[in-house]
């Protein structure tokens, strides 16, 4: 590497190699994204191995999916990605150069433990006399000195804890040393230092939870039942400290009542920390969920409810109604514990002003989050401006760009945020960096070297079955070892074996270990499902010398262990018909070859707003030609009238210089006044007929980015379109810029929040329009000191950062009246002003106000075009209308099916600051696609037998795709003829033909009807 | 256990819609009788009638296409 560098220094190239700091889910969605398109990269994480808060997760909102389980693939695909280099347990020392050129200095830290050497076989921990507190599970159990972090860890090395190992501090012991078999304990090892050539560096050194022990109050560290909640995810976690059993740390008994207190650490002015940490509100309420599961009261107290991201509103709905979670609107100044029994008391005020005190067995303190102190000193020593919390500071429109050029940030070292907002945010870094190298592309990446693959087309089926526990989340309810048990009984089952976590790296190598030494032609794996995890299997057998295709998987969680939880018995029964339906499928599996073809580099963006505008430019800057399509006259969208941020950007601006961008770069097409109106084709090679004012043009493109936009909601309530001084809140904007003199004649301004939002049809909160009421408000002050402004609102959601405004806007005397969604406002005119009556349920007592203009904050719906465009290109629209994401966690933007990304507004509220993340992210997403010259088709189409076929033209007919079609072939004969790119594997033709000529690969009839015979 | 818990459900799903449905009854965590049997398919559209008839044969009590 280091000679590489040099030689590219003398010629003053950029170096085609990113270095990400910090391996949690930002840094690792980073690294795969970037390893992805063609640049190498290098992953530094300070920790023993990557995976940062969200390894330590048990469950993420708001889906409730296991993290690990999601987390897993992730973390297989880094380990084994040909373009990625990890360096674990290695730190940052400085940084210098230019952006596209510079020069690292590391210092990986000595693990006393050659990576080369070890196997993690685990015997030197099994054997070390030291037990100290394992911080992964946050002291809640003990580990050995020799350690490695947690089971999945990648890398999968061990380490020696130094400060702790006898043999460092006090000079003899070295047992591990004289058990490892294969020679991989090195005292002596020294740090090393490391020079490292780089184009550019992207900083993701997350958080560290707020330290608990500053508020005493709440006797964290004194009462034994007192927990932090990253504390509680580890007790509740299969692979926990109490293997996922709820019990209270006093004594161990299952506690009867927990309570939650929120924010604390966050929104705290007393200890400078007035920011909110934009994610208590909805892991609190997965916890309370997942904790009523066991049956146990749950009890949230909190001050405003903050669930203002896709389907979190839904999510929380939910926890009220389905799982009787109490939520309780109440500061808490202290826990009171019982020294008896270990409980702890806490007294709250009741909506009526009552002081009301409740015993708990257990207490969870919602803790804030906090930059990571290192992160926050790299920044410091390499040049980064950091914010007045210590985050790194970034542009407030563009979000992943610090104060040094060629250093990105992303995830929460940029600001508290949700996985989700983390991972497109880790996307949009990729991209800003991607984009500065695009000239690098390729310069230091080598093509994955695969081994030569074994023909097993005489060999008799030799079955291995791997039963997964998945912590508890199987092995809880089905007995693995039961089932594995009879898979041995099976034919053709030559092995059969469970395992912890079957997706884990070193499951992988166990599993390519089992297929040689066992001589196994099939693997099957009984875990989750083959729509999550299937590649990563098939791609291991792959790596063992077998086809992809000669893998089953058998789903005994989604479709066992987790909807029979109160049945074990059935439930094994059943995970042994699966096995046994699976094991008689996989007998008849063949191998299969995958075409590849070539694609259109081209990218269709399909939408001119913000969001369309800089995927398009996004995809430009990389090389790749994109074509823009705007249904009006004129680029922009609603961006136009976004005439300033609270933090001062201005997006109108930014947009005409964008639009201006746009309209001068030659590698993109603009058509206004146009519409799409049908798409044929698959991922890398789509063709779309174009509606331009009218006249039909074709494109060819190789991926659709779908950035339709949204709209505010038109009002039908509170005298909306009936009284003149009843506007919307983007109106009041408009009036705030325009009209200076009249609003300085404003006296009584009053606002009413979620307008259309979170109502039982529009079940989902608008995210901006709280933030957007207090930076109106505050304008409004400052261009009219005098006014009075009231504000009704549910909750306030100013999120991150945001919350300093709101804190602001009290400070100013703007008046906050809370109502309920039961007791809405009432409106009436009052000739020339407005009358309001509002029952404020925060003092319990109706209010009077009258206003001369009344703001309404609408609500953000999803545009028009959205709905028609869900049938052009046949993309799913969640319950509100906004276009559905493959994961709400890990693949927010991309859409399930291959080729189509998405972003802004169209898929769901946000601020122009997000839909600019969103939509680079979603460009980069697209560019891993159009970076390769050519895609490979799936395996699983349609083969015609040309001996059977009588070419009646029957599956012609059933083709959706027109995949199929009857054709002259050699010898003047006619056949059905297949076209690979554009057969989906549906099986239709199948069905239609006659003669059972056309036959889907891996599903053919004999391997669906072996399936059939043995599900009864 | 009752004698509906004992009848005998094949189910012809797609691998988009009603397998993905399936999958997420268990990330919800809903509860359902064990005695279904799910057999995937990359779209309903493969599910000859054969496969229908196979399944009453050898003895299903109910057989369900879901896509």
């Amino acid at each position: 590497m280091a000679i590489q560098g040099e030689h590219l220094n003398q010629r003053k190239e950029k170096i085609g190699s990113i270095v990400i700091v910090g391996g949690g889910i930002a840094g690792v969605q980073t690294a795969l994204d970037i390893a992805n398109s063609g640049f190498k990269v290098h992953l530094v994480e300070e920790k023993p191995s990557v995976g940062g808060v969200m390894a330590q997760l048990d469950k993420t909102f708001p889906t409730n999916d296991c993290s690990s389980c999601m987390m897993g693939p992730k973390l297989v695909e880094l380990a084994n990605h040909p373009n990625i280099e990890i360096l674990a347990y290695t730190d940052v020392l400085d940084l210098d150069g230019e952006p596209g050129r510079f020069q690292l200095t590391l210092k990986k830290k000595a693990r006393a433990v050659d990576p080369e050497k070890c196997v993690s076989c685990g015997i030197c921990a099994e054997k070390c006399p030291v037990e100290v507190s394992d911080p992964f599970n946050l002291d809640l159990n003990r580990r050995k000195a020799i350690y490695v972090s947690y089971p999945q860890a990648v890398p999968l090395v061990y380490t020696i804890d130094k400060e702790h190992c006898r043999y460092f501090t006090k000079g003899k012991c070295r047992i591990c040393e004289k058990l490892c078999e294969n020679k991989a304990i090195f005292f002596d090892q020294e740090d090393e230092i490391v020079r490292l050539k780089t184009g550019a560096v992207i900083l993701a050194g997350g958080f560290e939870p707020f330290d608990a022990r500053i508020r005493g109050e709440y006797g964290y560290g004194r009462w034994p039942n007192v927990v932090t909640s990253l504390e509680y995810e580890r007790i509740l976690s299969g692979a926990g400290p109490f293997q996922g059993h709820i019990q209270r740390i006093s004594d161990g008994k299952i506690p009867r009542r927990i309570a939650w207190i929120q924010c604390v650490g966050s929104r705290d002015n007393h200890l400078g920390r007035e920011y909110c940490s934009a994610v208590c509100c909805m892991y609190a309420t997965k916890q309370a969920m997942i904790t009523r599961e066991h049956d146990i009261e749950a009890t949230i107290f909190y001050i405003d409810i903050r669930a203002h991201g896709k389907g979190f509103d839904r999510f929380y709905e939910r926890s009220k109604s389905d799982s009787d979670v109490r939520y309780v609107r109440s500061m808490i100044s202290r826990v009171i514990p019982n020294p008896e029994d270990d409980t702890l008391r806490i007294s709250y005020a009741t909506p009526e002003h009552h002081i009301r005190e409740e015993t708990f067995d257990m207490v969870v303190l919602s803790v804030g989050l906090c930059p990571n102190p290192s992160a926050k000193q790299l920044a410091e020593k390499i040049g980064i401006q950091l914010n007045e919390y210590g985050f790194c500071a970034s542009d407030p429109l563009d979000v992943v760009v610090t104060s040094r050029p060629g250093v990105y940030v992303c995830g929460v070292v940029q600001g508290p945020k949700d996985i989700q907002d983390s991972v497109q945010q880790g996307s949009s870094a990729a991209a800003r960096a991607t984009a500065l190298l695009a000239d690098a592309r390729g310069s230091l990446v080598a093509p994955p070297a695969i081994p030569v693959e074994r023909n097993v087309s005489d060999e008799e089926p030799r079955i291995g079955v791997f039963v997964c526990h998945c912590g508890i989340n199987i092995a809880g309810v089905v007995d693995v070892e039961a089932v594995a048990d009879y898979a041995r009984s099976l034919p053709n089952v030559t092995y059969a074996t469970h395992c912890m976590f079957a997706c884990s790296n070193d499951q992988q190598q166990e599993i390519k270990h089992a297929i040689k030494e066992h001589g196994l032609n099939r693997v099957l794996v009984a875990a989750c499902t083959p729509r999550t995890h299937e590649p990563l299997f098939r791609n291991t057998l792959r790596e063992a010398g077998l086809n992809p295709y000669l893998f089953e998987l058998a789903n005994i969680r989604e479709q066992d262990s987790w909807v029979h939880q109160a049945e074990p018995e059935t439930a094994t029964e059943k995970g042994k018909d699966l096995v046994r339906m699976s094991v008689f499928r996989a007998r008849l599996l063949k191998p299969l070859y995958e075409t590849s073809y070539e694609i259109i580099q081209t990218a269709l963006v399909i939408g001119g707003g913000l969001a369309g505008l800089t995927a398009a430019l996004s995809v430009s800057e990389q090389g790749f030609p994109a074509i823009l399509v705007e249904r009006t006259t004129e680029l922009g969208g609603n961006a136009r009238t976004l005439y300033y941020t609270e933090d001062g950007a201005n997006p109108a601006q930014y947009v005409q210089e964008l639009i201006k961008q746009v309209e001068d770069q030659s590698l993109i097409t603009v058509y206004k006044e146009t519409e799409v109106v049908s798409i044929t084709g698959n991922c890398g090679n789509f063709t779309s007929t174009l509606s331009v004012r009218g006249e039909s043009e074709v494109v060819s493109h190789g991926v659709v980015l779908v950035a339709s936009g949204g709209q505010e909601y038109k009002p039908s309530e509170y005298l909306y379109g009936q009284h003149p001084r009843v506007i919307t809140q983007k109106e009041f904007e408009a009036m705030l810029m325009s009209q200076p003199e009249e609003v300085k004649q404003l006296k009584r301004v009053a606002m009413i929040q979620c307008v259309g939002s979170r109502e039982p049809e529009y079940l989902y909160c608008s995210r901006v329009c709280c933030t957007a009421a207090i930076k109106n408000s505050l304008k409004l002050k400052s261009m009219n000191p005098n006014a009075q402004v009231s504000v009704m609102y549910r909750d306030i959601r100013t999120y991150g950062f945001k919350e300093s405004y709101y804190l602001k806007a009290r400070q100013q005397g703007i008046r906050f009246y809370r109502f309920e969604r039961e007791e809405k406002p009432k409106v009436a005119s009052q000739g020339a002003h407005l009358s309001i009556s509002v029952f404020d349920a925060q003092l319990q007592t109706p209010i009077q106000l009258e206003a001369d203009l009344l703001v309404l904050s609408a609500a953000i719906r999803p545009s028009k075009e959205s709905k028609q465009l869900t049938e052009v290109l046949r993309l799913p629209l969640d319950q509100d209308g906004f276009f559905m994401e493959a994961h709400p966690k890990l693949r927010p933007l991309d859409f399930a099916t291959a080729g189509f990304y998405l972003c802004g507004l169209s898929q769901g509220p946000k601020f122009a600051n997000e839909t600019i993340a969103q939509a680079r992210g979603a460009a980069l997403r697209a560019i891993i696609v159009l970076s390769k010259k050519e895609i490979v088709a799936e395996g699983m189409i349609n083969h015609v037998d040309s001996g059977r076929c009588r070419a009646c033209g029957e599956c012609e007919e059933a083709c959706c795709f027109e995949a199929i079609k009857v054709k002259e072939v050699e010898g003047g004969r006619k056949q059905a003829v297949v076209t690979e790119a554009l057969c989906t594997g549906c099986g239709g033709c199948n069905v239609a033909c006659p003669t059972g000529a056309a036959s889907l690969a891996h599903f053919q009839e004999e391997q669906i009807n072996a399936m059939i015979e043995e599900s009864i | 256990m009752s004698s509906l818990e004992q009848l005998r459900i094949v189910a012809f799903v797609c691998n988009w819609c009603a397998y993905a449905g399936a999958d997420m009854a268990g990330v919800s965590r809903m509860q359902y009788p064990t005695n279904v049997r799910l057999i995937r398919l990359m779209c309903t559209g493969r599910v000859h009638h054969g496969f229908l008839l196979r399944a009453f044969l050898k003895g299903a009590d109910g057989v369900l296409v879901s896509g």
